[in-house]
């Protein structure tokens, strides 16, 4: 079982909400789609579920072509933002309906209710109604609903967003050990990064109706395509600066013009972007090829054992993201470092040049 | 494979075809049938043309009665919108009173229209009735059987009782469909009443006021059933109405093509003036969200 | 500009409430100094969104009085009280202007126009909204419409204090940070109590000099971000602060297992001494995941545990462990590297904490006194 899209794309008067899109989504896989808000996330689960037409292109299940077929027909459940269910239901006739639907003998449905609601804990409350449910628990109540069907897609609209974020954890780990022994397809919509790379699993970023990259989180993260993915993982943003590369120097702000390391002095010369992440910035130099930057603390957002530092060195606005506490207040001159072999560098349109080498635990994401 | 999905559909729609052909088109085409044609008997016609339009257009009967709709439903207009508006806002938002006050509000609207005009009848007369035996109890010389005036507010007060409560039913709900958060930012703001009625309430109730608006404006166009009970369209002419017109020369003195004519530029008029109103709604809604 | 007082509040949502349960918040007593950055900090259902209503004067309490600079406020309307407040889903006046929208308060206070129009462009351009002045409200973008509720909040000078309840809910992650920031300078210049109302530690965090968590209708910490990472006072504390929060190991005193030994060796004179002398079961050692010192070959003082999974996370990554038949999560670099199944972890005496029926004890005096 397996599920293409072949160069989907989808318009309504003249707005284009998804363009060119290729993807191949394989059974038992589960799939992070990743990208902000408005980035045709929820167009795509439309046109997948078939509650949309694509404008063109094709959708093939198991090499059957399955475009303009009706959502009745193509086996698919659908977890919203929202957490809907049908409030004069009790959960257990809730979790039930598809089957209803479907005509199931009474004692199977009892059966695959009872299995359900004990995979997602709300086994206690099938006799409840959903209104009188926690909305952790309504939405898991939702998620059953979708899950007992044992549909070939699910899909998931950014299911969690409405919870706080404690339930969020606990959910995230939930689903991902769900879907470890179905062969069902399983799509997630995010915003977050964070969701992205602690679900794992094959990941697609979107971007203004267009695929920007496909594969696992952990690597779009080390090295994405061009800025807006890289964009995408990180908050606050990546670093930015302009620079000129010349005869193997980089010609730095502030006049600094510093050898280029390897990698980048393979790079033609010309103007570059480089970026920097915050997490690489630190307040003691502690490595040879580290640069200099003097600057004035904007502001020091202190989050529980970590500092967000906001620092101007020049005309430009700096994001350190240090460990500890580092209480400074506004206008304190600063002084920052930053490896050189940290940097990434971008061309003038944004296209990704080179990446920082990440060491990569081995045999570490095996878990 | 097929792309167009679940052709089936249309049949499901068909029945709906049926019923609207069966109980709009083709009455509509009889009545254009009748407005060209002069008809003797059940076998002699002649085709007339637009003669009968001509003829009614240069009736001075039409030209007085539409006179007359026009001022009427522009008085209801006037009175019951801001009267229902501001009954809805002064009922109580919950518990038992609301409900109490919703069901005083709809028994008029419960009461079938001749009846209406027959309570209201009874009511302003100055024998038996309460009403006009108070006013003239109190010194008020009130007939409405022989004073133009007296009728026309009798009428103008018997629609107003019989539709006001419509009017604040649609506001109360479009009302009850606001946000709390809406009135606490306002407290929070320091808003006024009226600047809450004027920035919160009012813009927030536009879609149920253009219904609302719309629904009077055709159904008293078309008042036949209460003022024909109440004064049969007098003193004189003094309150007979476009519909009572209408009836008159169609039954009265079954001039079938004349009226048949009538009854289309009546149509007509009333369509007209919903369009309007409706397109203007609309532009206006569309320059705002161009601001 | 204000000093809040909460003292003795209670609240029910029931008219007539039978027990503890039936009460939103409870025997809550609590100070706010002016000019302070608060946040409310708590899961959904733990009373925070209550407790905002009662101080901006939404709520009446069922019990209880709320102070503003000594004077009791709690009979007095919102506007009496002079608060801003901005909710968690964008209120904007559909038929203004985004200008006409931010002026609605100053109006309605009847200022003089030109200081009114002054007021507006001055907060229009501390959150960037000067471009969008003359645009319909009712036109914008969610994110938009919550800035133009946030500016509204603003605008007025001399409030007691501006609330917002969980202002960033609709904002997309990346411009979060951003508000996040500008709120935070906001602050900086004008000196107005600011609380805060939030479920995202994140959130609370950044934006806060000191922190309530709520907890069951009752602030179960007040601290600073510090503090409640450092020092929980409270289980619930440790498990809500981090992220993932802090590890709980039950502890047995009867325990003479290896590994139980190592802890209580750890545990400071004060703790074991307390450990000595107590009747309750509900014992738990409490450590962050950021603490625990990992590594891969024995060590003198360390636990063995058997490895269970790993999630890179970026910047970092969390290794599962597991210890005793429970889940102990820790927190490594980007770079840390697995090498075998066995691991070694050992736990700092100075992040070892000791909680009994919940709630910490056997700080050190210093610690207690803040």
């Amino acid at each position: 079982m397996a599920l293409v899209l072949n160069d989907i794309s989808y318009k309504v008067d003249n707005n284009a909400y998804l363009e060119g899109i290729n993807l191949s989504f394989e059974a038992g896989s589960f799939n992070v789609l990743l990208g902000r808000t408005l980035a045709g996330k929820t167009s795509l689960m439309r046109i997948i579920a078939g509650l949309d037409k694509p404008s063109s292109g094709t959708i093939e299940m198991n090499g059957q072509d399955v475009t303009g077929l009706a959502v009745q027909k193509r086996n698919v459940s659908m977890v919203y933002q929202q957490f809907i269910n049908y409030p004069n239901m009790t959960v257990e006739q809730n979790i039930a309906s598809p089957l209803t639907l479907a005509g199931c003998p009474a004692d199977e449905i009892k059966r695959r209710v009872q299995e359900t609601a004990e995979l997602l804990h709300i086994q206690d409350f099938l006799q409840r109604y959903p209104l009188e449910l926690s909305g952790g628990q309504q939405q898991r109540c939702a998620m059953a609903r979708a899950l007992v069907k044992e549909a070939d897609v699910i899909l998931f609209d950014e299911p969690l967003v409405n919870l706080d974020y404690k339930l969020r954890e606990a959910l995230r780990v939930e689903l991902k050990s769900l879907f470890k022994s179905r062969d069902c397809i399983a799509i997630y919509a995010t915003t977050e990064a964070q969701e992205a790379l602690a679900l794992g699993g094959s990941t697609t970023l979107l971007h203004e109706g267009r695929v920007l990259q496909s594969g696992l989180a952990m690597d779009q993260y080390a090295k994405p395509v061009n800025l807006d993915a890289a964009d995408l993982f990180h908050e606050p943003p990546l670093n930015l600066f302009h620079a000129s590369l010349r005869q193997g120097k980089i010609n730095f702000i502030a006049e600094h013009s510093v050898a280029a390391v390897p990698g980048l002095n393979q790079l033609p010369d010309g103007e570059y972007q480089f970026g920097l992440r915050p997490d690489h910035i630190t307040l003691e130099a502690n490595t040879e090829d580290h640069i200099r930057l003097d600057g004035l603390v904007d502001l020091a957002e202190i989050s529980a054992s970590e500092t967000y530092l906001h620092v101007s060195v020049g005309d430009l606005s700096w994001v350190a993201h240090i460990q500890g506490i580092q209480p400074m207040h506004t206008q304190t001159p600063v002084k920052l470092y930053f490896p050189l072999h940290k940097l990434f560098v971008f061309d003038s349109q944004g296209k990704a040049l080179n990446w920082p080498e990440l060491q990569r635990s081995g045999s570490g994401s095996d878990g | 494979m097929n792309k167009v999905q679940n052709n089936r559909a249309w049949w499901l729609v068909l029945p709906m075809f049926v019923l609207v052909a069966f109980s709009a088109i083709i009455p509509l085409m009889t009545v254009v049938n009748y407005s060209v044609q002069d008809i003797f008997d059940q076998n002699t016609a002649y085709f007339v043309g637009i003669e009968w339009y001509q003829e009614v257009l240069r009736d001075t009967r039409l030209h007085d009665s539409l006179l007359r709709q026009f001022t009427f439903s522009f008085s209801v207009l006037l009175i019951e919108i801001p009267l229902g508006i501001a009954v809805a806002l002064t009922m109580p938002k919950k518990g038992w009173q609301s409900s109490l006050c919703l069901i005083l509000l709809a028994l008029p609207l419960l009461i079938p229209w001749n009846v209406v005009g027959t309570i209201w009848q009874i009511f302003g007369r100055a024998d038996i009735g309460l009403f006009g035996w108070a006013l003239n109890a109190i010194g008020v010389d009130y007939n409405y059987t022989a004073n133009t005036v007296d009728a026309w507010l009798t009428v103008l007060l018997m629609d107003v009782w019989h539709w006001t409560p419509l009017v604040a039913l649609l506001c109360y709900s479009g009302l009850r469909a606001i946000p709390d958060a809406y009135y606490q930012a306002a407290q929070i703001d320091r808003a006024s009443s009226w600047a809450i009625f004027r920035h919160i309430q009012l813009p927030r109730l536009k879609s149920v006021l253009v219904l609302a608006v719309l629904l009077r404006f055709m159904d008293s166009f078309m008042i036949y059933t209460e003022p024909f009970v109440l004064t049969g369209g007098g003193p004189g002419n003094a309150t007979t109405f476009l519909s009572q017109t209408l009836t008159q020369m169609a039954i009265g003195q079954f001039d079938l093509g004349p009226a048949a004519a009538f009854s289309l530029v009546y149509f007509l008029i009333v369509l007209l003036v919903s369009w309007l109103f409706f397109t203007t709604i609309s532009h206006m809604e569309k320059d705002k969200s161009d601001g | 500009m204000a000093n809040i007082i909460l003292s003795g509040l209670a609240h029910s949502y029931s008219e007539n409430p039978s027990g503890m349960d039936d009460y939103a918040i409870h025997a809550l007593n609590h100070e706010f100094k002016q000019g302070g950055a608060y946040a409310l900090l708590g899961p959904s259902g733990c009373g925070k969104s209550t407790l905002l209503n009662i101080i901006s004067g939404l709520l009446t309490p069922s019990e209880g009085d709320v102070l503003f600079d000594q004077q009791s406020v709690t009979h007095l309307s919102t506007a009496e009280r002079n608060i801003a407040q901005v909710f968690q889903f964008p209120v904007v006046y559909d038929s203004m202007t985004v200008g006409e929208n931010l002026a609605f308060p100053l109006k309605n206070m009847k200022l003089p126009k030109q200081q009114i129009q002054q007021k507006v462009e001055e907060i229009a351009e501390l959150l960037e909204l000067s471009d969008i002045l003359t645009k319909k409200a009712r036109n914008l973008s969610a994110d938009q419409k919550q800035k133009v509720s946030m500016a509204r909040g603003l605008v007025r000078e001399n409030v007691s204090a501006i609330l917002f309840d969980e202002p960033l809910t609709v904002i997309d992650p990346h411009l979060k940070w951003k508000l996040r920031r500008k709120l935070k300078q906001i602050h900086e210049q004008l000196n107005i109590t600011m609380l805060y109302v939030t479920h995202d530690q994140l959130e609370a965090a950044t934006f806060a000099d000191e922190i309530a968590v709520m907890y069951q209708g009752k602030i179960v910490q007040f601290g600073t971000p510090q503090d409640l990472f450092e020092r929980p006072n409270h289980t619930f504390v440790g498990y809500f602060i981090g992220s993932p929060g802090m590890n709980f190991i039950d502890f047995n005193k009867m325990d003479t297992s290896y590994a139980a030994q190592a802890l209580f060796a750890k545990l400071s004179p004060v703790q074991q001494e307390i450990l000595e002398e107590v009747k309750s079961d509900n014992i738990q050692l409490g450590i962050r995941p950021e603490f625990v010192q990992i590594s891969q070959q024995s060590e003198a003082n360390a636990v063995e545990v058997d490895f269970v999974s790993v999630e890179h996370l970026g910047t970092f990554q969390i290794v599962t462990t597991c210890f005793a038949g429970k889940e102990l999560k820790v927190r490594v670099s980007e770079h840390w590297h697995r090498q075998s199944d066995v691991l070694y972890l050992s736990f700092p005496s100075e992040w070892l904490k000791l909680y009994i029926d919940d709630y910490l004890v056997g700080e050190s005096m210093e610690s207690e006194h803040e």
